[in-house]
């Protein structure tokens, strides 16, 4: 250290120097957090009553179809905030059933695999019903929308023409190959029933390995695409199944069940207009028009929340 | 809607409002550090035998990744911002309290000695003569501890958006954008540059006794000084 | 919800232990991309560092370099080139190698700056050879300060290459990305508890290393 003799002299100034620097500081942070915090729908976890928080989980369409379903609210009067990119199922119900969020879009096959793993899926009513006999007290399922969108597992176009599979293949045609496949999906769907285990307790399947990518995301488009994978776990909506020519495999057993996009909602939340809002709106949403939707968001990169409101307002609901 | 600054509606935030966010969750973090930092690194000034303890634990501490702090916290604070700064926190504790200890033990016998005789009391000398001379080694750690913060913050996309402009990065995934992936890492490092710049020139303001121009660390035989403030930036 | 337990539970449970998600396999795999990024940072930090530190030259530019890496958010960066580049090793190994470079890169330089000028001027008066005087006496007095700085970037490597999960490569990062999807818990805690040993060994290597390779006069100084 250099010598400290001369220290003395500059010691007012150099407190004074430190005063102004860490009042700085302070009032930087504290400018920050006033300004964030206002209108953060983030910052906490309990909303205030009669906020509805609707969530999404981490794919693109998790996050379309949360804006839509809170759109709709918004143009009912209700208070809405977002809580978008949460994460996988095993988390958005944690947080659906200690109330931090209200409306989650969700899919109603699906939701009953996670609740009861051997459940039969005969209907799509007989569905919700076991899902809502299964479900946290606190919470319930709205109508279930004709809109569908189930996973699936594809193949990419160089697997189908090596193993002779065609769009009428379907899962069991895979029990000899599969030894030689490397299977893909969201790191989920490796603990899932409607994942690796379904897939071996029902059709038999043991595949190669499994490479943990994202929830029918990009990731899993590019690497069944650059045959990284050789089959994966894809939404049937997705757009990139027409693009890439991937395969998806059908599903006799029907493993993947229904996958009617329905709203979860906990119950104290949200107010009989909320409901009979959600109701509607899930009424005029079909498959064709998710899959359009869809693409307008991952293929023509349009903003979701744009694409919400365009339809709601087409569809006469905003 | 695909150019540089079209924020995807779901992050609920302008591209300024990212900023002020990531800024809020990354420097808040690092002043609690050193607020905890101080009176933990005086006390392995006062008391010798717990210093190599505490260092095998902040090294410890140091080696757990961030995101498996983050997920382990989710229980107790949720999917909040709170989840993502408590690590950034213990973080910025384990590099400030060596860099503090190693500062503040750096200060002469004489200069000490010298204090003494001049009437001042333990609390005195500490405030005024020892943390002073520090000021270089702490600020060599502040440094590490901010540019480390800043760019760890974005590992809170994966809890839910909790990454302010690392958001960015799993919205340019979702929507194969890979724009915002840009955005998020120029902005990001443009923010540790200034952050460090802004600390600089702290340093300068607080040690107007320290010929300017040249680098904090002290040129001596120099063995232990450097590895503590390098290591860091995960 | 105690720690403990989890860390019991994920090391008691045989299905962790074989397979091609078995903890030796993840291990393994860590251990390589650690090493192989450690590899690389060194290759590029450490001939750098000697040459300038020997000069005395570009120590602003290094200076320079180093706060710009620093500033580069590893994950945003993993994150920009996998979108850019696809799947693969590399695009793991250029945030860990930007990483690991400037704590190498800066301590060697500055080590071989701070070796007393005395010895290298009276080596160079016995007529030594620059290259000679670099690797004979800056070099071995040096030494202590350079490894630390491969120290300090390779427990930075062990940590942070947890990240690869992220993007679908192995290592030990996959119980913790799995763990989170998954929500559970003792992945999390048996992957962050590995990670954390893993970097606990590697300190042990370097100060093994240290003591061997450090000569006993340059040690007790």
């Amino acid at each position: 250290m250099t010598s400290t003799a001369k220290s003395s002299w500059s010691r007012t100034r150099h407190t004074g120097a430190a005063a102004v620097a860490l009042t700085a500081a302070v009032a930087l942070l504290a400018g920050c957090s006033s300004d964030g915090t206002s209108d953060d729908p983030l910052a906490g976890e309990k909303a205030d009553a009669g906020t509805v928080v609707v969530g999404s989980n981490n794919f693109a369409e998790s996050t379309l179809l949360a804006d839509i379903y809170g759109e709709a609210l918004k143009a009912k009067g209700l208070k809405v905030t977002y809580k978008h990119n949460i994460g996988s199922r095993e988390t958005t119900y944690g947080l659906m059933k200690n109330g931090s969020v209200t409306v989650l879009p969700e899919y109603n096959g699906s939701l009953l695999a996670y609740l009861d793993s051997g459940a039969e899926q005969k209907s799509a009513e007989a569905v919700n019903e076991a899902v809502r006999a299964k479900l946290d007290e606190k919470l319930t399922l709205l109508d279930s929308s004709p809109a569908e969108d189930k996973d699936s597992v594809s193949v990419n176009a160089e697997t189908a023409e090596k193993y002779k599979l065609t769009s009428s293949s379907t899962l069991a045609d895979l029990k000899e190959i599969a030894p030689d496949l490397v299977i893909g999906g969201s790191p989920e769907f490796q603990t899932r029933q409607q994942g690796l285990k379904g897939l071996k307790s029902v059709y038999g399947l043991e595949f190669k390995s499994f490479k943990a990518l994202d929830a029918g995301g990009p990731l899993t488009q590019a690497a069944l695409a650059d045959n990284t994978v050789q089959a994966a776990d894809i939404f049937t909506t997705d757009p990139t199944i027409v693009k890439e020519k991937f395969v998806v495999l059908k599903d006799p057993e029907n493993l993947f069940g229904f996958a009617n996009v329905t709203p979860l909602v906990h119950k104290d939340g949200l107010p009989q207009k909320g409901v009979d809002a959600l109701n509607e709106v899930s009424a005029k949403l079909d498959t064709k028009t998710l899959l359009d939707l869809d693409a307008q968001v991952q293929l023509e990169k349009k903003d979701p929340l744009d694409v919400a409101k365009e339809w709601l307002k087409s569809a006469g609901l905003l | 809607m695909n150019g540089f600054f079209d924020i995807p509606s779901d992050l609920q935030h302008s591209w300024w409002g990212l900023i002020g966010l990531h800024l809020r969750e990354a420097l808040l973090p690092v002043l609690a550090g050193l607020l905890l930092a101080l009176p933990l690194a005086q006390l392995c000034v006062r008391v010798r035998w717990l210093y190599p303890p505490v260092l095998g634990l902040t090294t410890v501490l140091y080696a757990v990744p961030s995101l498996a702090f983050f997920v382990v916290l989710i229980d107790y604070t949720g999917q909040t911002e709170l989840t993502v700064m408590i690590p950034l926190a213990v973080y910025s504790l384990v590099v400030l309290v060596p860099a503090i200890v190693d500062g503040v033990r750096s200060v002469p016998e004489e200069t000490l000695a010298a204090a003494k005789a001049m009437g001042f009391g333990p609390v005195r000398r500490y405030v005024q003569v020892q943390l002073p001379i520090a000021v270089p080694a702490i600020l060599a750690g502040l440094r590490v501890a901010t540019v480390s913060s800043i760019s760890l913050v974005s590992v809170g996309t994966l809890i839910g958006n909790q990454g302010a402009l690392g958001n960015l990065l799993a919205d340019a995934q979702k929507y194969d954008r890979p724009e915002l992936a840009v955005n998020s890492v120029i902005t990001t490092a443009v923010l540790a540059v200034l952050c460090d710049a802004a600390l600089v020139l702290a340093r300068n303001l607080l040690t107007p006794w320290m010929p300017r121009g040249t680098r904090t660390r002290p040129r001596r035989a120099g063995r232990r000084e450097l590895p503590e403030a390098e290591k860091a930036a995960r | 919800m105690n720690v403990l337990n989890f860390v019991n539970a994920f090391f008691s449970d045989g299905a962790h232990w074989h397979g091609y998600d078995g903890i030796p396999q993840r291990l393994l795999e860590h251990v390589r991309y650690s090493l192989l990024a450690l590899a690389l940072a060194a290759a590029i930090g450490l001939p750098v560092g000697l040459l300038t530190g020997h000069t005395g030259r570009g120590g602003n530019a290094l200076a320079f370099i180093a706060t710009a890496a620093r500033a580069l958010p590893s994950f945003g960066l993993l994150v920009l080139i996998v979108i850019l580049m696809g799947f693969g090793l590399l695009p793991v190994m250029i945030p860990l190698v930007v990483l690991a470079v400037p704590p190498i890169l800066v301590t060697t330089y500055e080590a071989v700056r701070s070796v007393d000028p005395s010895p290298v001027d009276a080596a160079r008066g016995m007529g030594m050879r620059e290259s000679r005087i670099l690797f004979q006496v800056e070099l071995p007095v040096a030494l202590p300060l350079i490894l630390s700085g491969l120290r300090s970037a390779a427990v930075q490597i062990v940590s942070t290459a947890t990240i690869a999960a992220y993007v679908s490569l192995g290592g030990l990062g996959r119980y913790i990305v799995d763990g989170l999807y998954q929500r559970d818990y003792e992945k999390v805690v048996g992957g962050a508890t590995l990670v954390a040993v893993l970097a606990l060994v590697t300190l042990a290597v370097f100060w093994a290393a240290g003591r061997l390779a450090v000569s006993p006069g340059v040690r007790r100084r």
